[in-house]
């Protein structure tokens, strides 16, 4: 069981997302997190989705989600060099004295103040999820008044795309076709 | 690690483009309304004929229909519609096609979708849906089909524009018959059927995440190959996907080059003559002793074009303990979904034998064959031979076979009369054979005998049904009847509820809880519905019966009487392995 980070890229169709979200349902795939955006492709969607399960299911599940027409691409990111982010804002209580002790912290965790009032500091913070816990222990202290994580999004590193849409010039591998199989 | 979809079969790649489908044409196009348009798009797939009913949110589409060169068959309820479709599509290869009104109509279509679905039938199937000012208010039969239908089609759409029906009609035809087949939705709004729009029909489809593989990787297809050189005691699992890929002259070619023996799936039945030699009958929860003895003794497992269902393998780690694996079908999500799989071929059934069979030797594997043969149940065939007063329904399906030469439409409900049927019945030639598998729908059997038989009116079409099943259907004689169809319903009538009473009897300590159903006199029905009725209840009765049903004009229902508590045998229990199976203890072998 370790936690998989799946990117997959979809056609802007209305209901992909129901579709996508109604088949990891059915068939009891586990969803930790999704988010789905605009990718650079005018379109085509992209969504950024972390599943839980062993390397079986997973495979699995990227079948499935190639048996659904709007699915273009899917990207298995887990063992491979990415960068795997989100994005936390934060509304922590904040009296007068606890002020610039919030502030280290957020500079510590490199999180911005993007709105205070005399009792409250709302931080705006991005990095993987241990950063964002970490800094979410610290603050709890001083009380969690709102929090809203984004999920994970994701992008492999180097120069390449991490997918290229289905028709584009990436070179293809056959592993639909199991573990056994290997590109031609 | 990229997971990518496997290569077009040319293996030819085009940029990405968002689908496009409209053409440019020279002259004017005809500005029609949606639902002309519907129609004329239906006419240029070749459809011929619809299976529906009519209401609020179609009344467009059925005020095109008279004008259009389609026959609509008027059903009694929308859900035989989607099973008659299902018939019409399992009998003639082609895409069934029906239609609904919204609300109602569209859910009751449901459980047929859910059928063809899990059976792989190519279907299309269109729904009126309230007009678009209407969605999302709850209005007068309205419901979301589109999201109701998500998880039991291949896909579905809910067209906005007048514009937009032909390319997605287009687009769902294309669907629902290639890569593995399915069934697709087509949800049109009121106002959309009744908006004008110019009528083009598109010539060409492009869907840029649906590239089904058909060519198999010729790697594994060598590996299948060094498999099947190197088995001593191989065997091949025949599945539906043979008939689906329209390969059963390329698959009888690969068996007796091969000399393997063949078993089926329930519905893998027909893809190879049962009368052959080295077709051994059908396999899992009432296989034969003799397969599944085959099953366990077998050191190479070839599946073609089956999906490894549970009702097939029984329990997973008991099923064929001493095989390698390879697992042929077109659709990769079921390699490794179920079986753990040694060789995976991705590939059109068709297409992997045709780049199979010139990779293996000719051979003969007599010691094998003959082993196998010598596990048959003898006995049992012996005692079913000794017929008793009471019609049986093994006497029943062999006088069907014998009286039909083996070459009629078999079409079945659900129940103990289908495995009967399927053990006994001896099918000899591909789609011919038609029953729920996967769903397991009563009351399919009607239905889907009307989709059959008007898709095959050449054919001599028989429907075996229980008195449970034909319950649920009945309504559907009055369709027979308008449309002058000339099927023979022959039903299997034991007062019961037959396999769960059997499962009651044998897993739950005749705990026989609400499986005494009673019916209507079915003679008296039939009659009621201007249809011929026959009552069996003698033996000898049986082929008299038979011959009048054939000799009849019209729609015959026969009523068999049969003994109450016949149990199917072989059975394997549930979450046991194939080889725990139970026999019936009168005819169980004295070895």
């Amino acid at each position: 069981m370790h936690q998989h980070t799946l990117v997959v890229l979809v056609e802007d169709h209305p209901g992909v997302l129901n579709r996508v979200v109604s088949l990891m349902r059915r068939r009891s795939f586990n969803i930790d997190s999704i988010t789905v955006g605009h990718s650079e492709t005018p379109g085509v969607s992209r969504m950024t989705i972390m599943v839980r399960g062993a390397d079986d299911l997973v495979e699995q599940v990227s079948k499935q989600l190639y048996k659904l027409m709007e699915v273009l691409k899917v990207t298995d990111l887990t063992d491979q060099p990415c960068v795997a982010h989100e994005l936390a804002m934060v509304k922590v209580a904040a009296k007068p004295q606890h002020r610039t002790e919030i502030l280290q912290i957020a500079q510590i965790y490199d999180a911005k103040v993007v709105d205070a009032t005399p009792s409250s500091l709302l931080l705006e913070a991005t990095g993987s999820e241990e950063k964002i816990d970490a800094l979410l222990t610290m603050l709890r202290a001083y009380g969690i008044r709102e929090l809203v994580r984004t999920g994970r999004v994701a992008m492999a590193r180097g120069g390449a795309p991490t997918a290229k849409p289905v028709g584009g010039n990436g070179r293809v591998d056959r592993v639909t076709e199991g573990t056994l199989a290997v590109a031609d | 690690m990229a997971i990518a979809k496997p290569p077009s079969p040319s293996g030819q790649r085009t940029p990405y483009q968002p689908a496009v489908t409209e053409q440019r044409p020279k002259v004017d196009p005809p500005v029609m309304n949606g639902a002309a348009i519907t129609c004329a798009s239906l006419e240029a797939e070749g459809v011929t004929t619809v299976f529906g009913y009519p209401g609020g949110a179609v009344i467009p589409l059925y005020d095109a229909l008279p004008s259009s060169g389609l026959h609509h068959v008027l059903v009694r309820f929308e859900q035989w519609a989607a099973l008659a479709a299902d018939g019409y599509a399992r009998a003639t290869g082609k895409v069934g096609v029906c239609m609904a009104t919204s609300g109602p109509g569209a859910t009751n279509l449901v459980t047929g979708l859910a059928n063809a679905q899990l059976d792989s039938v190519p279907m299309v199937a269109i729904t009126g849906q309230v007009g678009q000012p209407m969605i999302g208010r709850d209005a007068f039969q309205e419901v979301d089909i589109t999201g109701i239908t998500l998880p039991v089609t291949k896909h579905n759409y809910l067209v906005q524009r007048a514009e937009d029906i032909a390319p997605t009609i287009k687009e769902a035809f294309y669907l629902a018959s290639s890569g593995r087949p399915g069934p697709v939705l087509v949800d049109i709004p009121k106002n959309v059927f009744l908006a004008k729009a110019p009528f083009v029909y598109p010539t060409s489809v492009r869907r840029p995440g649906y590239q089904p593989t058909s060519v198999p990787n010729m790697r594994q297809v060598r590996l299948t190959a060094e498999l099947i050189e190197a088995a001593e005691q191989p065997l091949i699992m025949a599945g539906h996907g043979i008939m689906l890929s329209g390969a059963t002259d390329l698959f009888a070619a690969f068996i007796e080059r091969t000399g393997i023996p063949v078993i089926f799936t329930l519905l893998g039945l027909g893809s190879f003559p049962e009368s052959h030699p080295l077709a051994l009958g059908m396999m899992g929860m009432h296989g034969h002793r003799h397969v599944n003895a085959a099953l366990e003794a077998c050191d190479l497992l070839l599946n073609i074009g089956a999906r490894f269902d549970d009702r097939a393998t029984g329990r997973i780690d008991g099923f064929a303990p001493n095989a390698k694996i390879v697992h042929v079908d077109i659709d990769p999500a079921e390699i490794g979904k179920n079986v753990e799989t040694d060789v995976p071929v991705v590939g059109d059934a068709g297409e992997v034998l045709k780049l199979l069979t010139p990779e293996v030797a000719s051979r003969r594997r007599d010691q094998w064959t003959g082993w196998i043969d010598a596990q048959r149940n003898r006995a049992l065939h012996e005692a079913l031979e000794d017929r008793p007063e009471t019609p049986e329904p093994y006497t029943i399906i062999r006088g069907i076979a014998e009286a039909t030469n083996g070459e009629a439409v078999l079409v079945t409900d659900v129940g103990q009369h289908q495995m009967w049927t399927a053990q006994y019945f001896g099918f000899d030639y591909p789609d011919r054979w038609l029953s729920s598998g996967g769903l397991g729908t009563m009351g399919y059997g009607l239905p889907a005998a009307i989709g059959a038989k008007i898709g095959r009116p050449d054919l001599e079409v028989w429907a075996v049904v229980g008195d449970g099943g034909i319950q649920m259907s009945l309504n559907e004689l009055a369709t027979a009847a308008q449309e002058g169809l000339d099927i023979n319903v022959a039903v299997i009538n034991n007062g019961y509820l037959g396999m769960v009473r059997q499962w009651q009897d044998l897993f739950h300590e005749k705990n026989y809880s609400q499986v005494k159903i009673t019916g209507p006199d079915l003679v008296q029905i039939a009659e009621a519905y201007g249809v011929t009725g026959i009552r069996v209840r003698k033996d000898a009765e049986i082929l008299p019966a038979i011959l009048q049903a054939r000799s009849t004009p019209g729609p015959v229902v026969i009523d068999f009487v049969v003994e109450p508590e016949a149990n199917v045998y072989p059975i394997v229990p549930p979450g046991a392995s194939n080889s725990e199976m139970l026999h019936d203890l009168r005819f169980r072998d004295t070895e």
